[in-house]
């Protein structure tokens, strides 16, 4: 099985418009979330949530372009553009022909469907523009970005609820660890926040409207956020062959299935899940020093995903520190695995370890370290990041400093 | 130069990312480099623009009842489309 390395990582989303002002915010533990801003924001009980406010796409791409752009691929082709800029690679004959893109994502181009839905629904048209298929599909912003940067390997969109770009990354580093691949393009893209978007999550009574404070006593509840963050994967020898900077290693991945409740969170699943993926990485539990943990901010996912990693880790989860960086850039959903695992790099190249904010009052059932409010300056050597998704599928992605 | 047409050039103008006075009534639409997505837009952006519906077939544009050729044919079939429609 081949080595896997990471070489470029790109995003945009409520705390920067790219992976270095991200981690600066995140450093300073700076919050992102605001007052929605969007049509028929006053109709919502939430009004909150981690929205990139200012985004002017017209500086970014052409108006021919824009008409097949949903605002989710539109993130998605900022983050992929800055990731493969990074990464040097530049996509011709044989390495285009064998190079794909995975995203996830859990929305797709939801925003286009509420547009013209209000369009047929609330004003009555009869007519929608010709492009509302091609934008709101799921696979858009993969298909984008095979076309704009010419990867013709395998390709395709992950929907997994929340956990759509853990398992999107987990297929893309899959293909290169069996040698299909010698590079893979994979992250996640999500933009929910609109009427449609946030009425629906405001049904499930789980949304908070004052704040994301996971792990916190005071928790009330998930913010939502949008956004993107796209990664190179590429295998080891590749990257070395071509002196390329290696950021760090994913050296383990795994899925479960909770195969219980359609939303409730399962400690089961969970550990089973985190501890398949360190087996897969070769880790013990006490090399890992940062957990990226799914950190909702919901009462229940919070206490349970503890549990979980108490299971997992014995006595060192009191030594582990656990972070939910929801906190900053809210919970993105399908594109959220892929912000949060910046996070997870950022603690193994430069030992940043991000806090959660908005932490005031400990929990009883939440008794671990979670780098409350203050990121911290400790090198570690691994990491894993946590995604739980409704449905009761589960993703773990393992890493290790190189 | 009738008013319709000029609509219709300004339409193809942004479609076609030129000026309106790069657009000459027979222009051809192949001139223009409309590709079949810019198709698809301008007959949208005509449908809307005069409120009316254009008979065409993506699948098999040249089946269509209307001649795309040049911006005056499409000017002449648009005022038609005007007038049936209005009536």
């Amino acid at each position: 099985m081949k080595r896997v390395v990471i070489t470029g990582q790109g995003t945009v989303n409520a705390l920067g418009m790219d992976v270095a002002s991200t981690l600066n915010a995140m450093a300073a533990g700076t919050s992102g979330i605001s007052n929605l801003d969007f049509e028929n924001v006053d109709r919502l009980n939430i009004k909150i949530g981690g929205q990139i406010h200012g985004f002017d796409p017209d500086a970014h791409f052409t108006r021919q372009k824009r008409g097949l752009y949903d605002r989710f691929t539109e993130f998605g082709l900022l983050a992929a553009d800055q990731a493969i800029a990074q990464s040097g690679l530049v996509f011709e004959g044989e390495l285009a022909e064998r190079t794909g893109v995975v995203m996830g994502t859990a929305g797709g181009g939801l925003q286009t469907q509420d547009e013209n839905y209000r369009a047929v629904y609330e004003q009555g048209k009869n007519r929608v523009h010709p492009f509302v298929v091609p934008r709101l599909m799921n696979n858009a912003a993969a298909s984008h970005i095979s076309m704009v940067h010419n990867l013709m390997g395998p390709s395709f969109a992950v929907a997994t609820a929340c956990a759509s770009s853990n398992h999107a990354m987990g297929q893309a580093v899959n293909l290169v660890r069996a040698g299909a691949s010698p590079v893979m393009i994979a992250g996640g893209s999500e933009s929910m926040l609109c009427f449609g978007g946030i009425k629906a999550w405001e049904g499930l009574r789980v949304m908070s409207g004052d704040g994301c404070r996971p792990f916190c006593a005071t928790r009330n509840g998930m913010v939502q956020g949008e956004g993107a963050a796209v990664f190179v994967f590429e295998e080891y020898e590749h990257a070395r062959a071509r002196g390329a900077e290696i950021l760090c290693e994913i050296s383990g991945f795994a899925m479960t299935s909770d195969a219980g409740d359609i939303v409730t969170p399962n400690a089961d699943g969970a550990q089973r899940a985190m501890r398949q993926a360190l087996k897969n990485a070769k880790l013990n539990p006490d090399d890992v020093g940062y957990v990226n943990a799914h950190g909702t901010g919901t009462t229940l996912n919070d206490s349970v995903e503890t549990t979980a990693i108490k299971r997992v880790f014995g006595d060192h989860a009191h030594q582990l520190m656990i972070s939910s960086t929801k906190s900053m850039h809210g919970h993105l959903i399908g594109g959220t695995g892929a912000v949060e695992l910046l996070a997870c790099i950022a603690a193994l190249t430069t030992g940043m370890i991000a806090p959660t904010i908005g932490f005031t009052t400990p929990d009883p059932a939440c008794d671990l370290d979670y780098v409350p409010n203050t990121a911290r300056d400790k090198k570690i050597g691994a990491a894993i990041s946590n995604a739980f998704a409704f449905g009761g599928l589960n993703a773990v992605i393992a890493l290790r400093a190189i | 130069m009738s008013d319709v047409q000029s609509r219709i050039i300004e339409i193809i103008a942004e479609q076609a990312m030129l000026t309106p006075a790069d657009i000459a009534p027979d222009s051809t639409l192949e001139d223009l480099a409309l590709d079949s997505l810019a198709l698809v837009e301008t007959i949208f952006a005509i449908e809307e623009g005069f409120g009316i519906t254009v008979p065409f077939n993506a699948n098999n544009p040249e089946d269509s009842e209307i001649d795309f050729t040049s911006v005056a044919s499409l000017t002449k079939a648009v005022e038609a489309l005007i007038k049936q429609q209005s009536a």
